[in-house]
């Protein structure tokens, strides 16, 4: 095997004395002591969360109070590790939505199983459930762990819409049929 | 087609490739048979032909002969030269002729189901989250494959009643109703009680029943089964679980003899619906509301789900052999029932064998009227199985008289009871205190609280084998969900039960073992295999029983052998 010499410049005197890289050193640390810290004293500070992060799934609902899912279990169906299950009803019809005729009697996410992959909110055809920016969540029994309907609700709040697709169909309703 | 039986069938070409149809095959029939599907609406393969949702658009064309002639047209390259009909033709009003070509795919073909689809959707609401139909939606299915993706029509949709009430079991959603008109069809030719009606004009036309009447017949439901979207809903059903979700199990209705076949829908091992499944020989494709509502009986308040003797839970085993100690060396008779499967029967045939043989046994026989249909007389499922399987060789009286005469007389110490309530068909429950009873059931009844032994039985939704219907058809069922907690699975109550008693035929509790050993016992069954018989079942011959007064009268695909039955009915 070929051996190959590297040859090693001798230092020079100001290397030797160590003098430049003790200052050039300094100067970065005296450089980030006056800097403001890129770290946070969680939990008393939180992060600012970016839009579109993946946090714990929640259900909202629309600006008029109403809650926006009406069971159609497409979520359920679709989450990978099946985390959710849903429960549905019919809405009485004496209640004011009766219109929506459907909504969840039990909303159940098991967040031992979820695995914060957005699928739910993706497959949502009413923009009801959404991964907000709650990231952590800790209990001390599995049964604390399955978030029931209220508590989604709860950790979810209201959204703005864009389509108000049920008032518009009751508007409609109400409109009646030109025929008759 | 069998030798020296000339075949009728004639060649039509579908996309230009040949098949051969029996004449009379409508279009849609006949591309099926090529294996390519024509979508359509109105169509259904056992209601006449309206031709008025017009999704079923082909071009079709004859091959063309010379007027002056009456010589073929040819083309230069010598093929037969094809006439196009100018304009498409609907494919289910449009039967199949010798030499007929069909294009099923033909960019005029594509643009008329486009703008069928278009119109379709203009006045549709878009409840897909909502509605009970989603997934299994035929305008939901051919709006992804001929469907615009938006929406051109800017202008208000239709607005009709949601929540019309047609009937105790059926709903009706107006703003989804396509008009294709086969419940009304329905209503008038097969449950031949004809409520249903279209009011208005154009986009206004409205499904509705007649003023002063309601769907209220026991056949209400298949409008629903065959309604092609979501306009149509089962009060029972509705809302309660998405039909993709549903795992589907070939099932057999059990509420007479006629066996209609069914197809149960589980998740999880919970039945949310039975809906009817086509046999052209037996229910076509419909099945009576009744039937329908059977799995109830599942998860029913006073279902037994455990052994016990005298009313104290015990496990299985104990439970076997006091049962077996309790019919050994007695005075036994045997209480069968209708509503058991043939294995079931054959097994209980087997433990009085091994009794010895001369144990009396009896069948409760359940009549009702047959409504000519899907409803026969014999309301039980399984009356000729228990025949075939050598249970009984008569037809069962309605009362257990004879039974209570032998407790009476003391002739009877000593009952085994499978499925059966004796205190409704004629026995006190004085002369059953007066017998030690070993009752098999599915459900705690009068029997069962004065039984010494109880073991649970599986329903017919938590078990597999067979039934034979009043065409002495062998017909199939699965097992949808698992049975009770604790309660032995498929055969096995009745296998350890013929264990203990000392049989000497050891049979695995499979139903596949049981007619292995039934094909040596029965000749009717010599020939058959548990594993061949098909879906649609297979009939067996009957003529060992061809005397017997069987009660059914006429009905759906079914003629009463013997003329006083029919005369009878």
């Amino acid at each position: 095997m070929a051996t190959k010499v590297v040859e090693r410049k001798p230092l020079s005197l100001a290397e030797r004395t160590y003098l430049p890289q003790i200052v050039s050193g300094l100067r970065v640390t005296m450089k980030n002591m006056f800097k403001p810290p890129v770290t946070l004293e969680y939990p008393d500070e939180r992060p600012d969360i970016p839009p579109g992060y993946r946090g714990v799934p929640t259900l909202v609902k629309d600006p008029n109070g109403r809650e926006k899912c009406v069971s159609c279990q497409l979520c359920e169906f679709v989450c990978p590790p099946k985390a959710i299950r849903i429960t549905p009803a019919e809405i009485p019809e004496d209640a004011e939505t009766a219109h929506v005729e459907k909504a969840p009697e039990e909303f159940e996410i098991n967040m031992l199983r979820c695995i914060y992959c957005g699928l739910c909110q993706e497959v949502c055809p009413e923009e009801a459930i959404f991964l907000q920016d709650i990231f952590s969540v800790t209990g001390t029994s599995r049964e604390e762990l399955v978030f029931k309907k209220d508590k989604l609700y709860a950790l979810g709040g209201t959204l703005p819409d864009s389509h108000y697709k049920w008032e518009k169909k009751k508007s409609a309703e109400r409109a009646g049929n030109p025929h008759h | 087609m069998s030798e020296g039986q000339e075949d009728k069938r004639i060649p039509i070409f579908v996309d230009g490739e040949e098949v051969k149809v029996n004449p009379g095959t409508n279009l849609i029939e006949a591309v099926a048979q090529a294996g390519k599907e024509v979508p359509h609406y109105c169509y259904h393969p056992k209601l006449s032909v309206v031709g008025n949702c017009r999704m079923c658009l082909v071009e079709m064309g004859m091959p063309g002969r010379d007027r002056a002639t009456g010589e073929p047209m040819l083309e230069e390259d010598g093929s037969p030269k094809i006439m196009w009909v100018p304009k498409p033709v609907i494919a289910c009003a449009t039967n199949a002729a010798p030499g007929m070509h069909v294009k099923t795919e033909s960019p005029v073909v594509k643009e008329c189901r486009e703008g069928v689809m278009e119109f379709l959707l203009v006045n549709h609401p878009l409840d897909c989250p909502i509605c009970d139909q989603a997934g299994e939606c035929r305008l939901q299915e051919f709006a992804t494959d001929y469907g615009r993706g938006y929406s051109r029509f800017i202008e208000q949709k239709n607005v009709k009643p949601k929540r019309t009430r047609l009937g105790p079991r059926v709903m009706l959603d107006d703003e989804r109703c396509i008009l294709c008109s086969r419940c009304i069809r329905f209503c008038e030719e097969v449950a031949e009680d004809p409520v249903l009606g279209f009011i208005d004009r154009g986009s206004y036309t409205t499904l509705t029943a007649f003023p002063g009447r309601e769907l209220a017949n026991n056949y209400s439901l298949n409008t629903v089964d065959i309604c092609p979207v979501g306009a149509l809903t089962s009060t029972d059903f509705r809302f309660k679980m998405r039909v993709w979700f549903l795992k589907e199990t070939d099932s057999v209705d059990t509420e007479s003899s006629v066996g209609c076949n069914t197809v149960v829908g589980s998740r999880e091992g919970k039945i949310y619906r039975i809906t009817p499944r086509r046999n052209d020989h037996v229910n076509d494709t419909w099945m009576p509301d009744s039937g329908r509502t059977l799995y109830k009986q599942v998860e029913a308040e006073n279902r037994l789900t455990g052994y016990s003797i005298d009313g104290k839970p015990c496990a299985p085993d104990e439970a076997m052999s006091l049962a077996a100690s309790l019919l050994k060396g007695h005075r036994v008779a045997i209480v069968g029932s209708g509503r058991l499967s043939v294995e079931e029967q054959y097994l209980l045939r087997l433990a009085r064998e091994t009794l010895g043989g001369g144990a009396p046994t009896f069948l409760v026989g359940r009549t009702g009227e047959g409504d000519g249909k899907l409803l026969s007389a014999d309301r039980n499922p399984n009356t000729r199985g228990a025949l075939l399987s050598g249970l009984v060789d008569t037809l069962p009286k309605e009362d257990l008289h004879d039974l209570a005469h032998l407790i009476a007389d003391g002739a009877v110490d000593t009952l085994l009871v499978a499925g059966e309530d004796l205190t409704e068909a004629g026995v006190t429950r004085e002369q059953l205190k007066r017998v030690q009873i070993v009752y098999m059931g599915t459900h705690h009844n009068d029997t069962s609280s004065v039984a010494k032994v109880e073991i649970p039985l599986l329903a017919v939704f938590e078990k597999s084998g067979t039934f034979v219907n009043q065409q002495f058809r062998v017909q199939k069922f699965a097992q949808a969900v698992p049975g009770p907690k604790g309660v032995l699975f498929g055969l096995s109550n009745f296998t350890r039960l013929l264990d203990a008693l000392g049989g000497t035929a050891r049979i695995a509790p499979s139903p596949a073992n049981v007619w292995t050993a039934m094909s040596r016992d029965v000749p009717e069954f010599a020939d058959l295999r548990f594993e061949d018989i098909p879906r649609t079942g297979t009939v067996v011959d009957d003529a060992r029983f061809a005397e017997l007064p069987f009660v059914e009268g006429p009905g759906l695909h079914f003629e009463p052998k013997r003329a006083e039955a029919a005369a009878d009915a």
